[in-house]
């Protein structure tokens, strides 16, 4: 009756959609496995989605901005780190703290930015490769930071499986002790993959505020730190699962606003259930077929102290 | 003795009350926000409101509120906070803490509410009071029914409750009205506030050809959206909601339904310090300077504009209703026969889309 969906466009908006969630969730795993649980990502995030859009809005480069946003996750983060490597604080209090300071501050900082006009990203200009019917409009005509963060997934995903660092990172989230008593720096390890969670979760927020949203309002992120944390569950540890939960996600969010708009006889209440319906689902079929939970790192949590 | 003692407590308590009385302790007034008062729109206005209190009063008045509080168990115990904290009235401003703003004024007998846009006034102490969006929606649907050139309007809608139904009939009608074949796309985002999900829903439509796109959400990421479409060569138009959204200006953003608060939020502390507070269902609009269309930029055309100016006029002068019959129900069946006005209490149960508009509402 009325529009009609084009399939190429709601692909790609789906990718715009899914970038931050994304970002954000991959570096929760890298987190994770080594051990240590941030529920602070909220917090980082918009953390990140302030300090980018103030850096982009301010210099009018949106790459100052995603360096801010970085810059300003990771600070959050080594916060979180502090606390509870140094410290060793409760990781899961510390956490929610974290995400109430970071709304704050956030809130805060952007005292004086809302309404105003940052500096637009633009699409990568592939040429020719564009111009390709379909294909071109899903996969050559985007803004760098989706690609970027389809790189991120790749590059993680070969670090965890086939670099001795990465296997170190496991070995610490899997056993600190033991890790330990062959002689590497828990400690260290777990601030530095702290320092990346909270690197990619301040770089979605700067997705949010500096492409897909683009501006600055309190509360910008709206809960999408916390649906980035059960992305990780969801994905069970595992980058390109990461990259298919983020995507599933953003596309059926997506493709229920597109399905009212276009006028679809499906009742509104299921369509906009319909993101948390179908993760639930695929974590049930995901943990029906390993047929055991043993996939989170086994100290994920724990907190270390050398001398125990 | 021990009748001297009792006169004794009696005389303190009255010298208490009328010490209250007498000004010389400032009233409190709470405010419960939905969203963050850097919001932009909805809560911003009413933060708008009470800034103009404190200054009207001065020290005779002290303010307190909460933002971001969400709808729901967190709403009943953010109030109940405030009254323990000693707020004399206590404006709650979204319509999902209806219920939690009268049970929480039962165990309050002495504490004033006023709840935004909701209908239960279970209590003596409990008030209502709503603006006619209704009033600007006909306006900024006149203006929508003439830029429009895919013929087709998009209205992000938050939740299916009487004052957001009221505000897609009345631009539906009034865009019918200058353009019989337009279409009205209505989109359900179960949000009074998420920038993300909004900017969403604007570019679900922009990509389904909607050009002109109103909001019944409180952030401006649709006007951000619809800016970016036309960066990238697209021609869409937009409303500020419930504030000016004057950073859009002159396109997306072509006028804007502007909500004031300040003159009801003056009234009412005003009553309260005088000690003249009654319950009311307060229901304002253009003639009491509530509901206000921002300025309509040159984007819109010269005598589409002069023709918006004129129905604000009558309007405001009572002169015209937005909701004059002959207006037929979706089903066909008569609601409004010529010349007949709504009444109030049909159109705060409204539920039903007018003839023309498709699709369901949601329960």
């Amino acid at each position: 009756m009325t529009g009609t969906i084009d399939p190429v466009l709601l692909i790609a908006s789906l990718m715009v959609a899914a970038t931050p969630i994304l970002l954000a969730a991959l570096g929760e795993m890298v987190v994770e496995k080594s051990g240590v649980q941030n529920l602070g990502v909220e917090g980082m995030m918009i953390t990140g989605a302030v300090a980018g859009f103030i850096a982009a809005a301010s210099t009018g480069s949106p790459w100052l901005g995603f360096a801010a946003a970085l810059v300003g996750g990771a600070a959050l983060s080594l916060v979180f780190a502090l606390l509870t490597q140094i410290l060793l604080s409760n990781q899961v209090a510390t956490g929610l703290a974290l995400t109430l300071f970071g709304l704050g501050l956030a809130s805060l900082l952007g005292q004086g930015w809302v309404g105003i006009k940052g500096p637009t990203m633009p699409r990568v200009d592939l040429g020719p490769l564009s111009d390709i019917p379909v294909l071109g409009r899903i996969l050559f005509n985007h803004d760098p930071m989706v690609y970027l963060s389809l790189a991120l997934v790749a590059a993680v995903w070969a670090f965890l499986r086939s670099t001795r660092a990465g296997l170190i990172l496991r070995a610490v989230g899997e056993s600190h002790d033991a890790a330990h008593a062959l002689g590497y720096p828990v400690r260290r390890v777990r601030t530095l993959a702290i320092a990346f969670g909270g690197a990619c979760a301040g770089l979605g927020g700067g997705y949010l505020s500096i492409v897909r949203v683009p501006q600055w309002t309190d509360g910008l992120t709206a809960g999408a730190g916390w649906i980035a944390l059960a992305i990780v569950v969801f994905a069970s540890w595992r980058a390109p699962r990461v990259l298919i939960g983020a995507y599933l996600f953003g596309g059926i969010s997506v493709l229920q606003l597109n399905l009212q708009t276009a006028g679809a006889r499906i009742p509104v209440e299921l369509l906009s259930a319909a993101p948390y319906l179908v993760t639930i689902l695929v974590l049930v079929l995901i943990s029906g077929r390993r047929g055991r939970s043993g996939s989170a790192p086994a100290d994920l949590g724990k907190s270390f102290h050398a001398s125990a | 003795m021990k009748f001297s003692a009792m006169l004794a407590t009696v005389l303190s308590v009255g010298m208490v009350t009328s010490a209250a009385a007498d000004g010389h302790k400032p009233i409190t007034a709470g405010f419960v926000y939905v969203g963050p008062i850097g919001d932009g729109g909805w809560t911003y206005q009413h933060d708008q409101g009470r800034l103009a209190v404190e200054a009207e009063f001065g020290d005779k008045v002290e303010t307190v509120f909460q933002e971001s509080v969400p709808e729901g168990a967190d709403a009943e115990r953010v109030i109940t906070q405030m009254a323990l904290g000693g707020a004399d009235i206590i404006f709650t401003t979204s319509f999902g803490y209806m219920d939690a703003t009268n049970n929480v004024a039962a165990r309050f007998p002495d504490v004033k509410f006023e709840h935004a846009t909701g209908y239960k006034r279970e209590h003596p102490n409990v008030s209502t009071y709503d603006a006619r969006f209704y009033e600007g929606r006909a306006v900024i649907g006149h203006i929508a029914g003439n830029i429009t050139e895919t013929n087709k309007i998009g209205y992000i809608a938050s939740f299916p409750i009487p004052e957001v139904i009221q505000g897609i009939n009345s631009a539906y009608l009034h865009a019918a009205k200058v353009n019989p074949d337009v279409e009205m796309v209505v989109t359900w985002v179960y949000t009074w506030f998420d920038p993300a999900k909004e900017a969403d829903a604007a570019r679900a439509m922009i990509d389904q050809g909607v050009d002109v796109i109103m909001q019944h959400t409180d952030s401006t990421a649709p006007q951000a959206a619809a800016q970016e479409a036309n960066a990238n060569g697209g021609r869409v138009f937009t409303f500020g909601q419930a504030s000016d959204m004057a950073a859009f200006k002159p396109t997306p953003r072509v006028a804007s339904i502007i909500d004031d608060w300040a003159p009801y939020y003056i009234e009412r502390v005003g009553a309260v310090i005088d000690g003249t507070w009654e319950q009311t269902a307060h229901w304002g609009g253009m003639p009491e300077g509530e509901v206000v269309i921002g300025e309509i930029t040159d984007a819109v055309p010269a005598e589409v504009k002069a023709e918006a100016e004129e129905m604000v006029a009558q309007i405001t002068s009572g002169a015209y209703h937005p909701f004059t019959g002959p207006i037929n129900r979706q089903d066909g069946s008569v609601w409004l026969s010529e010349g007949e006005v709504a009444e109030d209490g049909a159109l705060l149960g409204m539920d039903f889309y007018v003839e023309g508009i498709t699709g369901d509402i949601p329960n």
